[in-house]
């Protein structure tokens, strides 16, 4: 989608190129796909209306007008926006010391992901050294009893529950009292879904609220939620009085939209999301991530932090140093590749790269890990000197590598190539900050985009892209500088 | 309660805000129709999550067919409602009973969509049509889904096939489907587990329980109904379209109904899929079930902004 979007923002303008300057109708024009893009994400109507104002304002102003590359200052602003609006975050559950009992307690409509929450979040808890209790306070689905006191044995987690009342209100009283007799530091109450036009079930919450005194109050979303997501939102708050905002269901194809509604109209902060059926999969909400993945962009954070987490630490770190000097060979494109592999499937991973997300359909065909399968073969069938310099492989090294690995000549050759276009990304990344990094990751999505499979054969670029001289001298200086940095903490 | 009492009472929430919207856009005699205009019903429109096409295709009819004009109210809710019929416009789609033998009903969708919830209405009315029904308990991933399932049942007094926590949801499905050709059961309702439609090897496995049903009786299942939380946003077509793929859906049941929410992306659904929308879901009671009937669905929606001016 953020493709879609750049490519058709990218249309709008360059119809202006050689003309001169860009006028405001073609602004208004692109900024309407702007639109269209947030709407078709489910962020609420009122405030798309009110975000593209805000943006519309930034867009029109002089400097984005006369820049080179209007598009991209646009997708910026509409980024940075996006970003404010569903910032700032606050990941902190605000426990209370562990010899207290700190009460959390979920709420939201039906089927929003709560009891799957609640075990999700003990599992996090235990993690960290806490003894949570789980209370099972949805005493209205059937069988919403025996599901947490499964998720408990699973986890090895205390449940509470009380099949002898039909109210949630004593159940969670009582359950309370019990934490401190099990020596339990956090509880956190299950309640029942129910529609926020249930009166009589949003005062049953408010009772709770009374007796129990939450520390904190969250409200369950379901990521997939539509224009609707203002209204329930809006009404748990002025029932409950929020503390935070808990997504999920974020591993689907879903954009997430809602989030920046439930942040806008009730401006509690969103505090996790869920990524997966797994009880492990609740990550803390990262509005940048967010914003990129209601845009389309893929999740490149998720991915470098699941990658600092996988990555063997000293491989990587031999690696920096290699590239710092200038140095990327096929055994360190091999071995990153190795590296990659340990994230998980291949697809999950390809999925938070930039550009990748709206081509997951076409990867439910391909075989990615076959591939890298196939390109292992082949590297692993040169020779260490042709590894360091794939220049050398002539015709007749190809058709040996080849038959090595029992592949094609051309495979080998699509390899060098792929080699070509990765190798002096890689390298000029090297001491460079997040930042910069984002911005080459795009530009090998660019290049990526016309080539979802990942081979990525070397394409003829427009100018635009090229390093200008100064960019050359810059990263040369960037890379002499990171050297240094590296001798010297080698001499200590 | 007829059913068309009940739809509006259902939609009584739905209804008030899209009516109540209109009814300000003609404070009194009627209205310009004018860029500011159309950008208010285009407001309302998107409200109901009816998606960004199928807006733009309903502003567009307004636009055209009275840009300039002073309206009264009928005249634009007249245009709405022709254009939202046959946008929606559908055959009437009861479940096809087969011909002879068990029916088998098969029911898949998202997490927290309302499956087990609809299953139980399912079985409620086939029950209150006088046939007897079986469930197959196909969940066998998520905790204690078969046990909700189970109280169920025995509510309902249908039988039920149940296998332990991790037994493959086909071989629960076929088991189900050879219990009501033994015991000559009229409906055979198979429940299947949650699951996101981008989860590729949990929707291959919609594929092979669709299999193992056709192997215990072929021409089964007669219906793969799809269960849609009406809060559901845009991603109510991509899970349309890839349930359809893989599970190969004759119907929607759009549940949850009862809220403020308006599920109007079956709009878009239909517009881009055609797959129909068969049932409807108005509360949490296993009663709350109505047919879906795309005219009465629209007339529901507009009937308080006629009946207050009439």
């Amino acid at each position: 989608m953020f493709d879609a979007l750049q490519e058709n923002l990218g249309a709008a303008f360059k119809t202006l190129r050689g003309q001169g300057k860009l006028t405001e109708g073609n602004m208004r024009d692109g900024l309407k796909l702007v639109e269209k893009a947030l709407l078709e994400a489910d962020v609420s109507y009122e405030v798309v209306r009110t975000f593209m104002k805000r943006v519309g304002e930034q867009a029109l102003g002089e400097k984005v007008l006369g820049s080179l590359r209007p598009n991209e200052q646009v997708i910026g602003i509409v980024y940075q926006e996006l970003v404010n609006l569903m910032g700032p975050v606050d990941h902190s559950l605000h426990l209370k010391g562990k010899g207290d009992v700190t009460v959390l307690m979920m709420c939201g409509l039906q089927g929003s992901g709560k009891t799957t929450t609640c075990g999700k979040l003990g599992k996090m808890l235990k993690a960290n050294g806490r003894r949570p209790l789980l209370v099972a306070a949805d005493l209205q689905r059937p069988a919403a009893i025996d599901q947490l006191h499964v998720l408990g044995e699973q986890l090895d987690i205390p449940v509470f529950s009380d099949r002898t009342t039909q109210d949630p209100v004593k159940v969670t009283a009582n359950a309370v009292e019990r934490a401190k007799k099990l020596e339990a530091d956090v509880v956190i109450l299950d309640t029942a879904g129910r529609l926020h036009i249930d009166s009589e079930l949003m005062d049953q919450l408010k009772r709770i609220d009374q007796r129990c005194h939450p520390d904190q109050i969250y409200l369950v979303v379901d990521g997939m939620t539509g224009q609707d997501a203002v209204n329930s939102a809006k009404a748990f708050n002025e029932a409950l009085e929020l503390d935070g905002v808990i997504m999920t269901k974020l591993d689907g194809d879903a954009r997430g939209g809602a989030a920046i509604s439930v942040k806008e109209v009730t401006g509690v902060p969103l505090k996790f999301m869920g990524t997966g059926e797994h009880l492990e999969n609740l990550e803390p909400f990262h509005p940048e991530r967010m914003a990129g993945r209601i845009l389309g962009q893929g999740d490149m954070m998720s991915l470098v932090e699941k990658a600092q987490q996988e990555f063997d630490q000293d491989e990587a770190k031999r690696l920096e140093e290699q590239l710092a000097k200038g140095e990327f060979t096929l055994d360190d494109f091999l071995k990153q590749m190795q590296q990659i592999k340990r994230l998980g499937p291949m697809k999950k991973v390809l999925g938070m790269i930039p550009g990748m997300g709206s081509m997951l359909g076409d990867l439910d065909e391909l075989d990615a890990e076959g591939d890298l399968r196939r390109l292992q073969g082949i590297i692993h069938s040169m020779t260490l000197n042709e590894r360091r310099k794939p220049k050398t492989i002539d015709q007749s090294r190809r058709r040996r590598i080849a038959a090595g690995a029992g592949v094609e000549p051309s495979a080998v050759n699509d390899l060098v190539k792929q080699f070509d276009t990765i190798a002096p990304i890689m390298t000029a990344m090297a001491g460079k900050g997040m930042g910069d990094r984002m911005k080459m990751m795009k530009q090998v999505q660019s290049e990526m985009a016309g080539n979802p499979a990942g081979m990525l054969s070397k394409k003829k670029q427009s100018t635009g892209k090229r390093l200008s001289t100064k960019d050359k001298a810059q990263a040369l200086k960037e890379r002499q500088k990171r050297l240094k940095q590296l001798k010297k903490q080698k001499k200590k | 309660m007829g059913f068309f009492s009940r739809i509006k009472a259902g939609l009584k929430k739905t209804g008030a805000v899209l009516n109540t919207d209109i009814r300000d856009l003609f404070k009194s005699e009627g209205r310009l129709i004018d860029e500011e205009f159309l950008e208010e019903v285009r407001g309302i429109l998107f409200r109901t999550d009816m998606g960004y096409d199928s807006t733009e295709a309903l502003v567009e009819e307004i636009g055209k067919k009275l840009r300039g004009r002073v309206v009264q109210l009928e005249e634009v809710v007249d245009v709405l409602k022709a254009k939202l019929k046959e946008l929606m416009h559908q055959p009437a789609s009861p479940i096809e009973y087969a011909a002879s033998g068990p029916t088998v009903v098969m029911v898949c969708g998202v997490n927290g969509a309302g499956k087990t919830t609809s299953i139980a209405k399912l079985a409620s009315q086939f029950r209150s049509e006088g046939k007897s029904v079986v469930l197959g308990a196909g969940d066998t991933f998520r905790a204690a889904a078969v046990q909700q399932l189970t109280i169920w049942a025995d509510r309902l007094g249908a039988s039920i096939v149940t296998a332990p926590s991790g037994t493959h949801p086909a071989t629960v499905g076929y088991q189900t489907v050879e219990k009501a050709l033994a015991d000559k059961i009229d409906v055979a309702i198979i429940d299947t587990a949650g699951r996101l439609q981008t989860q590729s090897d949990l929707m291959a496995e919609l594929t092979k329980i669709r299999a193992a049903l056709a192997k215990a009786l072929p021409g089964s299942p007669h219906e793969v109904l799809l269960v849609l939380d009406a809060t559901t946003g845009q991603n109510g077509v991509s899970q349309a379209s890839k349930f359809a793929d893989a599970a190969g859906c004759t119907g929607i049941v759009l549940a949850k109904l009862d809220g403020t929410a308006k599920g109007g992306v079956v709009v878009s659904i239909r517009q881009q899929l055609g797959l129909p929308v068969k049932y409807v879901g108005l509360g949490e009671s296993h009663e709350d079930l109505a047919p879906f009937n795309p005219d009465e669905f629209v007339d529901a929606l507009f009937s308080d902004v006629l009946a207050a001016t009439a």
